[in-house]
């Protein structure tokens, strides 16, 4: 990593952050930074310790040891709603929606957290039709396909104005057409917010990515460009000989 | 959502307190005295119910001893009254003390993380020991001020006075009005606040406690909120109750009760407001007529009755009645009907 980029501030940074279950070392002593306005792609294969990073950084899990810092503060032990409240936007791997509420009540909830009544109602409805939804905003959001349940939790995160955002495999499941429209979001949030984005599908990763970081066994492998990671024997061995 | 909205979204909640006025008004001069001593029983019992329609419904929150609060509230304003010599400032400190004690349990509950299942089983656990401590308050020692507790046998209630008159005792029939007005605006009350910004928080919490955190909400202020306030209206149910019986006593804290209550909320379905408060009038009068004879227990009907909403009615009488409502009418508003009647009748 080059010397010229510590000039941009640091968002995120752990230092010997450390996730152990009993014996398994989901993550292990990992040191990481994220630069303002940066999007960073995470990559690994299945039970690399992406998603338990993720948790980590925001809060759902305690980490056994080592430290996160976001803006300078020290988060390591906050709890979830902490974090959000910095202006940390969150979806995770698994879907997490108010399941027997309306699409648009779903987004509102997001809108009415920082926002006055009349200026959330704009705002949800600014966010639904730029996640398409327009359609279906009273709908509850079980009834709605795989896809769209992605997109409204998207719009959530979205509709937070955060000037972090952390997507835990956001195109997984989605069509080639929503894929693409979801890569458009995620560089569209970019001109406001750093974005850590953990995906496996490399097309995607391709269309969006800068730096990427590799996880392997809990711990950074490397970090890099996408065209140097590809070219990697040893990135290629743990994770693109078997999918890419 | 501004004031505007919330009115609207509470049409339907507007629509049956009127008719709740309407009824507070004719049946002086329609029924018999010993019917609306009888109705106050129901109606007391009644806002118990919507207590538990609100915290369990709307919050999300399974309290198997809501019926705690509600005697917590009938001897608070018992012991209270027979101090202060008059029933206004007592039935404020049956609301407090209910909330109170609501709030304490609840911050540990709520901010100790509790699992949801273990909140059941301690709400019902405080009941019970309710229920055994004070049975066993028997005789002159164990009094508050003025007024002994009474043990198993209880405590005579002192009817409710006028305001500005404490000598001045209202009579059955305008107890009744004073019971009917507390459910209305209890009603009124609980519709309103599901429909602001907290009632809807407190709803979205009850769908995905982890998405409310991870949008920046602290789910448990919300849930330590909605408790405590229906803490407080129980506790207004049980201020009605013990005017209505004319004394309480511990038994009002049995599991018979605690599980009654979830019967009402269960058959008039989770999620709205009006269907528990009809199901308590109707499993009231239900028990009353089964009261007079003696071919089938009691018990085993109520039982009877519970399994079959379990199995066939599952969402409750209420719910199952809109739907079935919104089916018929053309799906024009369909939706948005649906939407609106579910946060707030
Ligand atoms: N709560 C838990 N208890 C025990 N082990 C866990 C727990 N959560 C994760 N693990 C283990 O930690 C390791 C890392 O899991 P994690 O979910 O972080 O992987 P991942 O990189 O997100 O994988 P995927 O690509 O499949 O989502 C796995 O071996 C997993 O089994
Ligand atoms: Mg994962």
């Amino acid at each position: 990593m080059s010397r010229k980029r510590d000039k941009r501030e640091v968002i995120v940074e752990t230092r010997n952050l450390a996730m152990h279950f009993g014996g398994v070392r989901a993550v292990d002593q990992v040191d990481f930074t994220l630069y303002d306005k940066e999007l960073r792609c995470l990559i690994g294969p299945n039970g690399a310790g992406k998603s338990t990073f993720f948790k980590c950084l925001t809060g759902q899990l305690s980490p056994t040891s080592g430290e996160v810092i976001i803006r300078g503060q020290d988060t390591t032990l906050a709890e979830t709603h902490e974090i959000a409240s910095l202006g940390v936007g969150i979806k995770t791997q698994v879907p997490n929606l108010f399941d027997g509420l309306s699409v648009d009540e779903n987004i509102w909830m997001s809108a009415r957290r920082w926002k006055n009544s009349k200026r959330a109602r704009s705002l949800t409805s600014e966010t639904i039709e730029r996640m398409n939804l327009g359609d279906m905003r009273r709908k509850t959001v079980n009834q709605l396909s795989h896809g769209q349940r992605q997109w409204v939790e998207l719009g959530m995160v979205v509709a937070a104005e955060p000037w972090l955002v952390l997507l835990d495999e956001p195109a997984a499941g989605m069509t080639h057409e929503e894929t693409a429209r979801t890569a458009e979001l995620i560089k569209e949030i970019n001109t406001q917010a750093a974005l850590i984005v953990v995906e496996h599908d490399m097309q995607f990763i391709r269309m969006i990515s800068q730096q990427v970081t590799v996880f392997h066994e809990g711990q950074i492998l490397m970090e890099d460009t996408m065209e140097a990671i590809s070219k990697d024997r040893r990135a290629r061995e743990v994770y693109l000989g078997s999918r890419a | 959502m501004n004031g505007n909205d919330t009115l609207r979204a509470m049409k339907p909640v507007f629509v049956f307190a009127l008719i709740g006025i309407v009824f507070m008004f004719a049946a002086p001069y329609a029924l018999q005295l010993f019917t609306i001593i009888n109705l106050t029983t129901a109606i007391a019992l009644s806002v118990l119910a919507l207590s538990l329609a609100l915290v369990w419904g709307y919050g999300g929150i399974l309290c198997f001893g809501q019926v705690a609060f509600f005697g917590l509230g009938a001897y608070a304003y018992t012991i209270a009254a027979i101090n202060f010599g008059g029933s206004t400032w007592a039935i404020l400190v049956a609301v407090l003390v209910a909330a109170a004690f609501a709030a304490l349990l609840g911050y540990f509950v709520f901010f100790g993380r509790v699992s949801d299942v273990y909140l059941g089983v301690i709400t019902l656990t405080v009941t019970l020991i309710f229920f055994s401590l004070i049975r066993r308050t028997s005789g002159p020692d164990y009094k508050i001020g003025n007024a002994l507790i009474g043990g198993f046998n209880g405590v005579t209630s002192p009817p409710l006075n006028l305001p500005w008159n404490t000598s001045s005792f209202l009579f059955p029939e305008h107890v009744f009005y004073v019971a009917m007005a507390a459910l209305i605006l209890s009603y009124v009350f609980c519709g309103w606040l599901v429909n602001t910004r907290f009632g809807r928080v407190c709803a979205a919490i009850r769908e995905n406690e982890l998405r409310s955190e991870l949008l920046g909400y602290d789910s448990r202020l919300y849930k330590l909120g909605i408790f405590t306030i229906a803490a407080g209206i129980a506790a207004i149910g049980g201020v009605l109750f013990c005017n209505g019986v004319g004394r309480i006593t511990p038994d009002v804290f049995n599991l018979y009760n605690a599980a009654l209550t979830i019967i009402w909320v269960i058959v008039g379905g989770r999620g709205t407001l009006i269907g528990p408060i009809a199901a308590t009038f109707g499993l009231f009068y239900l028990t009353s007529a089964l009261g007079g004879q003696s071919v089938l227990n009691n018990n085993l009907v109520l039982g009877i009755i519970l399994i079959f909403f379990v199995l066939l009615v599952p969402k409750g009488v209420a719910p199952t009645v809109t739907d079935w409502f919104t089916k018929r009418r053309k799906p024009a508003h369909n939706s948005r009907r649906r939407r609106r009647q579910g946060r707030s009748t």
